[in-house]
């Protein structure tokens, strides 16, 4: 296993495909503990576990090939690139570029119809809930040039109180039901989606189940003489 | 939070809330009732004569919203159609899915990285094998490892006999959906055996939880290989009798031809992707264009047609069966002995299992070892089982090629012992909203042909 703490990349080398990249220390949830003792005289030692929140630190330039080559595709054909794109992370591997909600839609339209970007294809639009940082709620569009052969992951960050999101179903159709799963699941809402509605969840359904606060339900079983407790209530080692 | 008892009554109801209609506006659809528990709606059916007594001479306006499913043999599962009808032609068409959600991606949040394989495997419950290997690939690129040759040649020969597998079952619903029931007996026959060899290998015939991050969960049992080939040799006559059976059949023909119409800018942006795209005419088949697992090396070919319609995507499978078992001999010839799990033993998952006198379980020589001789392979037995491992924290998007499509699983890890999120991105889920445009303007009939060319599995598409 590579060690995840490794340090930001020294020496403008290209970063190694396979190497996580560097994180640093960001808003959120520290973590304390494990088995859940917490306060109760534990002296097994795990009660004085810490686990810091992170962010993904931003890549510098250069990204490695594509990812430069995208990169500057991108910002010769969109002018207000430099004000769209808060931060550029290469992991992995895959390039995400993090993106001011106001310039989504335009943004994936010159990705879709630039001759040199051609990301034809949504592949994929959810959500993902950092519970605890400013802006939790981060909608992901995986994006695919069929004629490049390349991926591209575009994440925009809003919070609870201010949920909007443009919908990019003007763009990309098939974002439709995409972005209603999400919204289902995250109560993100698009804007300008023509049917924002419940997808999966019953119509009438209270709440987002899929956010971190959202307990997962389930009852205590009894086996063999014991009570289990349900999957969210039982020992927690993270 | 609703409770859910009260969410599935009030789903049964089918038709939204009081706020939604503009409060008391009676519905034509279902008589309401006041109750203790709120209004209550009777869907009873059988109310042709008042519903259509309400909106004037039926003669005179044959319009018609039908409701089909979401338990109705021929769709598929449990999906539920919302028709549009003038006459016989559908005018428009609404989906309404989630009647099999079951929460799949919020309970792997609960549970360790190896023990998601095991809710995961049962989102596509008749591709199992390629929703584990989404997820074990995405893992493995979030830990950086690579799973050992073996593992992967194995990977790729059990997703191969799962995709046969797969497109059985499709002939078999999807003939049957359309009234050709031999193609169902002939369809359930071929696919029992691709099970067979599935149990055979995983020890179970559907849900096999068999790929697991850092490897696969066992190494082929004696005799395999052997059974394997007789499997191809069956398999073989049996794509060759089915062509045999409906190709040339004037029912089948005129049921399929020029139904369901769909051209590639039109799959493009609806995202669909898998048979449907390659039917269009637009060889798109991600072990070609961004090979994994080593697909780069095999030779197959990626049969495609450029009629577009139901017909066209009935000829794509059948190639596809014989591309599968091509891939499936090639692996075998490479076949070597070798390690089915990475080296590093705090993430291989303790796989010593033995065939017991109660099924399959730890082998005794394991339970002999870590309970009389070493305590420190019980704990650590212990612990990577209870506990699990720990992920790099980060995201990762990794695909392959399902019997249905771009199958996508999108990890993300908090750097913990338990996934963070996972979604899979169903290529079922997204193809369905093509069902519109393949069968509005046709007729009926042609909506049943249609929705059983998209190949849609409900376990998919709910999650």
């Amino acid at each position: 296993m590579t060690d995840p703490s490794s340090g930001p990349d020294s020496g403008g080398a290209l970063p190694d495909q396979r190497r996580p990249a560097p994180t640093e220390a960001g808003p959120g949830v520290v973590k304390r503990g494990s088995f859940g003792a917490n306060g109760s005289g534990d002296t097994s030692g795990f009660g004085g576990l810490v686990r810091r929140p992170w962010s993904p630190a931003p890549a510098e330039r250069p990204y490695g090939e594509p990812f430069d080559e995208v990169t500057d595709a991108l910002v010769a054909a969109y002018p207000g690139s430099g004000e769209a794109i808060t931060k550029v992370v290469v992991d992995r591997g895959e390039l995400t570029f993090h993106v001011r909600r106001e310039h989504l839609v335009d943004l994936c339209r010159t990705l879709r119809d630039d001759p040199g970007l051609r990301f034809e294809l949504c592949s994929s639009v959810s959500g993902v809930d950092y519970l605890g940082t400013p802006d939790r709620l981060h909608s992901v569009y995986h994006l695919t040039s069929m004629t490049y052969r390349r991926r591209l992951r575009l994440e925009v960050s809003v919070s609870t109180e201010d949920p909007h999101v443009p919908s990019v179903t003007s763009v990309y159709p098939t974002a439709d039901w995409q972005e209603r799963e999400t919204y289902d699941m995250f109560g993100i809402v698009y804007d300008g989606h023509p049917a924002l509605t419940r997808i999966l969840m019953p119509d009438d359904w209270d709440g987002f189940p899929q956010r971190k606060d959202y307990p997962l339900g389930g009852v205590p079983v009894e086996y063999k003489g014991a009570m289990i407790p349900p999957p969210d209530e039982r020992r927690s080692y993270t | 939070m609703t409770s859910s008892s009260d969410a599935r009554g009030a789903r049964t109801a089918g038709v939204g809330t009081d706020e939604a209609r503009g409060g008391n506006a009676p519905d034509p659809y279902a008589s309401a009732r006041e109750t203790t528990e709120g209004r209550v709606y009777t869907v009873t059916g059988g109310d042709f004569q008042e519903v259509l007594a309400g909106s004037g001479d039926p003669i005179d306006d044959e319009r018609m919203v039908l409701n089909m499913g979401p338990q109705h043999p021929s769709t598929h599962g449990v999906l539920r159609l919302v028709l549009e009808l003038e006459g016989e032609t559908v005018t428009q068409t609404r989906l309404v899915i989630g009647y099999l959600h079951t929460g799949i991606e919020k309970n792997t949040e609960y549970r360790t990285w190896t023990q998601a394989v095991t809710f995961l495997t049962r989102a596509d419950y008749l591709s199992p094998i390629f929703n584990e290997t989404a997820y074990s690939m995405a893992v493995e690129k979030l830990l950086g490892i690579e799973a050992p040759e073996r593992a992967t040649l194995l990977r790729v020969m059990l997703m191969e006999i799962n995709r046969v597998s797969s497109h059985w079952v499709w002939f078999a619903t999807g003939g049957m959906e359309i009234g050709a029931l031999t193609a169902m007996t002939n369809g359930f026959r071929a696919r029992e055996w691709c099970l067979d060899v599935l149990e055979l290998i995983t020890g179970l015939r559907m849900n096999h939880a068999y790929v697991r991050p850092g490897g696969v969960a066992q190494d082929l049992p004696p005799g395999a290989v052997e059974e394997i080939r007789s499997w191809l040799d069956k398999m073989r006559r049996e794509a060759h009798d089915l062509e045999k059976l409906l190709t040339g059949q004037p029912i089948w023909q005129a049921r399929l031809k020029d139904v369901g119409f769909i051209d590639v800018p039109g799959a493009l942006s609806l995202g669909v992707t898998g048979p449907l795209l390659r039917a269009s005419g637009l060889p798109w088949d991600l072990r070609k264009t961004q090979p994994y697992c080593g697909y780069e090396t095999y030779d197959f070919d990626v049969p495609t047609s450029d009629r577009g319609d139901c017909w066209a995507r009935y000829e794509v499978r059948l190639a596809e069966i014989r591309e599968s078992l091509k891939i499936v001999e090639q692996v075998l010839e490479r076949l070597e002995p070798g390690p089915i799990m990475v080296a590093d033993r705090k993430i291989a998952w303790p796989a010593q299992l033995a065939l017991g006198p109660d099924g399959l379980g730890n082998s005794l020589d394991h339970v002999k070892k870590i309970m009389g001789q070493s305590m420190e392979a019980l704990i650590h037995h212990f612990k990577l089982v209870t506990e699990g491992f720990r992920v790099p924290p980060g995201q990762v998007y990794t695909v392959v090629e399902s019997p249905r499509g771009e199958l996508g699983a999108h990890v993300v890890s908090d750097g913990g012992t338990r996934p963070f999120r996972v979604h899979l991105r169903e290529p079922s889920f997204i193809n369905l909203q093509a069902v519109p445009a393949l069968t509005e303007g046709g007729l009926i009939a042609d909506v049943i042909a249609a929705v059983a060319s998209v190949d849609p599995v409900m376990g998919g598409v709910d999650r």
